[in-house]
Formats: structure tokens, sequence, C-alpha cells
């Protein structure tokens, strides 16, 4: 997290070893120093992988070297200069399997994510802004989705639905927006009874241009950390449905069906499943990183 | 002679929380010429925030608040109006200023994008017109180097540089009547005697009433011509300053008249 400044501390007091311990509990300007600089370090260590991980996306067809569906005779071959990842139990190559199906699952999530952040805000704002009944009324609909396990709800809704990609992403959309409303609200709780949006009303401006001008881009920097932390545990549900059989079906790849599949001759070649769960691992994890660092950035400004 | 610019009679406010009913403005009556510089003294929480809130129609914090009786402005009834036509009002007939400079501008925008949106809600002018109007006003209020200043955002500013910005957006409009709820309460002492006389002469160069709020009397000597002293939701006394000050008739008055430390009796105690 601090890797870069503590280094620095270590390398500093090298000649005074005496004097390192009693420096190292760093005093209010050092301290706050360090965390902004860890800070920026996570943001753009998360940056660095989320375009790595779009650029893999994007130009998926032109990078991967084999197409993802076309088997061939040698079937769970072990890594080799021709399949870097070597092939699954039909001869497909996993790289490019990796690649393409990289593209279905992140678009999933992006989609999803992008429908409950907007229906997120609009029903948080609504609610946080108006307050009284209509406060009541969407905070307790969107407690009863929130009452059940994420997991559950989208089992269900899949299940009764049927398995196809725009049921799914409007699955996640369901499931992760009570999160995104509720990330809204409580600080437009607050905003709202600031004295700028009572002055904004004094002058004569309307009321969805205060919420959209004076209202809005406070709460904007939560929800930017909680998309980014909800695009990560999007991609584990989109994975883990696909996993359970209710993803986009086969033969196109996604993760989640690939290690589903992989996951029976997994003592054979564990590249198979290695690779997309390393694929998986990377992505939540880029979100993460991206979430804290924007976290810790957004924070320190806010303080200032 | 002509019909006062605001002529409030029978004003009631209520809050209703759970059940309870508090009447914290218990049918007071006033008037306010076109011109004229009216304040209103009280301890907090006699009402005096809500009678100006009222005469807004800006419901404080809370909307369980009831308003009654009648608040007349230049012939309107301003309780009756459609919130339309209210919208029309604020800003552009009946300005406010409020007490705390730091928290009234919006953060995350310039000073000059916050003038421009107050003049472009009102005046029809151009983009250009409009920045130009909002510098001049900035000089008015006595921000010095205001084309530049214009670009900065609201925490590059102090306490009372931002009052004279809220002030600047106030009188942008020129309207006929600025009610400045303590616009001073929130800022030292030097910073509150600048910003009473920026007050004043901007009354006088603009032709405005002017309705002032304040706890303090100190505040009210030497800027108004009529005081109202309010006491838990009631009008207790009124009069010209200088009778008032001469010869409070009211007991509250006198007590409050009493609160104002004096240079002499601090000598005199030590």
């Amino acid at each position: 997290m601090s890797e870069s400044s503590s280094a620095r501390i270590t390398l500093t007091s090298e000649q005074e070893t005496a004097a390192a311990p009693a420096a190292a509990p760093a005093s209010g300007p050092t301290k706050r120093r360090r965390r902004r600089s860890g800070g920026r370090g996570l943001l753009i260590l998360g940056l660095v992988m989320l375009t790595v991980m779009t650029v893999v996306t994007v130009c998926g067809s032109w990078i991967a070297p084999y197409d993802p569906t076309k088997t061939s005779a040698e079937s769970l071959s072990g890594p080799s200069s021709a399949h870097w990842l070597g092939t699954d139990s039909i001869g497909r190559d996993v790289l490019s399997r990796l690649i393409i199906g990289g593209r279905t699952t992140l678009l999933i999530a992006l989609i999803a994510v992008a429908l409950a952040v907007a229906a997120g805000l609009l029903l948080g704002l609504l609610s946080g802004y108006l307050g009284g009944v209509v406060d009541q009324i969407v905070m307790r609909a969107l407690d009863v989705v929130f009452a059940f396990p994420v997991f559950l709800l989208a089992i269900a809704v899949v299940a009764a639905l049927g398995p196809t990609v725009p049921n799914l992403i409007l699955t996640i959309a369901i499931v992760y927006t009570p999160i995104m409303a509720r990330v809204v609200r409580g600080p437009v709780l607050s905003v709202k009874r600031l004295d700028h949006v009572e002055a904004a009303r004094s002058i004569g401006i309307r009321e969805v241009t205060i919420v959209r001008r004076h209202v809005l881009p406070m709460v904007i920097s939560p929800v930017l950390v909680e998309t980014s932390l909800t695009l990560s545990h999007t991609i584990f549900t989109v994975t883990a449905l696909s996993f359970l059989g209710l993803g986009p079906p086969p033969p196109d790849p996604n993760w989640g069906g690939m290690l589903s599949e992989a996951r029976q001759f997994m003592e054979i070649a564990p590249l198979t499943v290695i690779g997309p769960a390393a694929a998986i691992v990377f992505a939540t994890l880029t979100f993460i990183v991206l979430a804290n660092g924007l976290r810790e950035m957004l924070d320190v400004a806010g303080r200032s | 002679m002509n019909a006062p610019l605001l002529q409030v009679e029978a004003l009631t406010a209520q809050f209703t929380s759970r059940g309870q009913i508090s009447q914290v403005v218990k049918g007071i009556a006033f008037e306010i010429d076109s011109g004229q510089s009216v304040g209103f003294v009280g301890e907090s929480g006699c009402g005096k925030s809500v009678t100006a809130r009222a005469v807004m129609r800006l419901a404080p914090e809370s909307s369980s608040v009831q308003v009654g009786g009648s608040i007349r402005f230049d012939g309107t009834d301003l309780l009756t109006l459609q919130e339309s036509a209210m919208r029309e009002i604020r800003g552009r007939r009946i300005a406010m200023v409020f007490q705390d400079p730091m928290t009234s501008l919006n953060p995350v925008m310039t000073i000059g994008a916050q003038v421009d949106d107050m003049i472009g809600k009102h005046m029809a002018l151009s983009r250009k017109n409009t920045r130009q109007r909002t510098v001049e006003l900035l000089d008015l209020v006595g921000i010095r180097d205001p084309a530049r200043r214009a670009n900065d955002y609201p925490h590059q500013f102090s306490g009372g540089m931002r009052q004279r910005v809220l002030i600047a957006m106030a009188v942008s409009c020129e309207p006929d009547l600025l009610i400045a709820d303590e616009p001073t309460t929130a800022l030292d002492v030097t910073v509150q005697a600048q910003i009473l006389r920026l007050l004043q002469r901007l009354r006088r160069e603009l032709g405005m009433a002017l309705m002032l709020i304040t706890h303090d009397f100190g505040v009210i000597a030497g800027m108004v011509e009529r005081v109202y002293v309010m006491y838990d939701g009631e009008i207790v006394e009124s009069g010209g300053v200088d009778e008032l000050f001469a010869n409070p008739q009211h007991s509250y008055t006198r007590a409050l008249l009493d609160a104002v430390p004096r240079i002499e009796s601090a000598g005199r105690k030590s």
C-alpha cells in the first residue's frame, strides 16, 4: 500500500538505526503525506490494471492466438509454445478462451453495474431529497430486495427468467440497485440540509436544478468508490452464476463456465483451472484496488 | 400615502412534530416601506428567522411547518401564490443573505459560476454580458481583482469575502427587499463592521428595503430606521430606533439593551 514511502523512510534512516523506531510512528503531517501517497499509488496501480484489462478485452479478437471455439485433437495438452496455457478437454486453446471469455464476463458486469448505478442514483436522490413518504416507500421496497442474499436472489431470478445474457444483466442490476441507492441516499440526506442548497432555493432555482447542480456533485465521490467496488463484486457474481450453469450458454467462452468445465480435469491439466481463476482474481482485484485508491484520494480531498 | 412594500398581518407559524404542535410565530404584524430599513431583534428561537423564511416561503429544514395569516408583497399575497410564481419573486424581488457564509456557497462551483447562475436565472443576458455583470457585482461588494477571483472556488475565500459574494448574489437582480438573516453572526467583529457598512451602502445606492435580523442591538444601531423586538413568537415592542434606544418600554427590550457590553461599564468593573 505504502511501499514507496516506507521504502524511502528506511533508506534515509539507514545510518541512524537508533532514531528509526522513534521516527517510524509518523506524526500528523508525515502520516497524512504517507496516506496520500499510498492512496495515489493504489490509484495508479488500479488504473494500470484497468488499462491492461481494457486493452486485452477490447483488442481480444486480434490478440487471441486461436479461435476460442475451434476444437482440435490435442486435448488437455500442457503448456507449450503453441498453446501457452495448454488446451481444454476438447482441445480448445485456453488462452484464447480466457481473452474472449473475459469480454463476455466484463461486459455483463459493466452493463449491469451501469444500470444499477443509474437506478440507484435516481432512487437514492429521490428518496433522500424528497424524504417523507417517498423515502419510506422507496427504502422499504429496496429493503425487501436487500433482505435476500445476493446469490439466492440472483439464482431465483435467472432460474425463473431463463439463463440468457440480458436476464443475467437485469438480475445483477436488480440485486445491486439497493446497495447503490443507499450509498447515494446517505450523503443526500446531509447535503440537502446544507445552507448552499437553501441559498439556491432562496434565489428562485428549481428543485430539479438544485438536485442536479447542488446536490448531485456533492455525492458523486462515494458513488464513484462504490461503483468500483460493486464492479468487483459483480464480476464475481457473474462468474459464480456462470459456474453454476446460469451464465451465457456454451460454446462461447466465459470465465465461470471455463472453471466449471475444467474442474473435472483439475489434476491432469491444472492450468485450465488456474487460468480462469487467475483472470477472475485479477479482474476483481483491479476494481478493489481502484476503489481503495479512489477512496483514499477523495477522502483526503474532502478533508482539506 | 402609498401602500407599504411588505405588509404582514396575523402571521403565524407552527411546527408539528410527533403530534405535538409548537407555535413559533404567534400572530405578528409589521410593515416595511420601499427603501426602508427595518431591524428585527430577539433571542435565539424567538421566531425571527422563521418570520424571514415565511416571507420567502422557504420551509426551515423540515416541511412540517404551517404558516398562516397574510403576507402582502407589493400587492400580491405571497402565501397563496403558485410555487412557480414564487420562484420568480425569490431572488428577483426578494433576496436573502444567510447567516453562515462558510456553508452558503456550493463548494464545488466557482464563485463566478454561482453568481452567473443567479443572474442567468432572472435576467436575459448573453453569457458574456452575464460574466461582465458578475465581475461588476464582485467589484461593487469590494472584492479586489474580481475578474480573476471569479474563477476561484469558495474555499479560496475568507468568511468575510464569502459573505461579500453572497451579498453580491443577493443584490445582483436589484431586489426590492433584501432580507439579511444574522448576516454578521459568523464573522469576527472587524469584518462585521465592514459587512454592515457594505449593506448600508448598497441599500442606499440600489434603493432596496432591508429587513435585518439579529440578536445584537449593536448591529441594529446606525443601520435601521425602525426596530421590532421579538420574544417568544410575538412582537413585544416596536418603534423608531432612536426612541427605542433612549426609552425602551418593555422589560425584555431593556434586558436586551443591558446585555450589550459597554466599554465604560467594563472599565468600571475591573
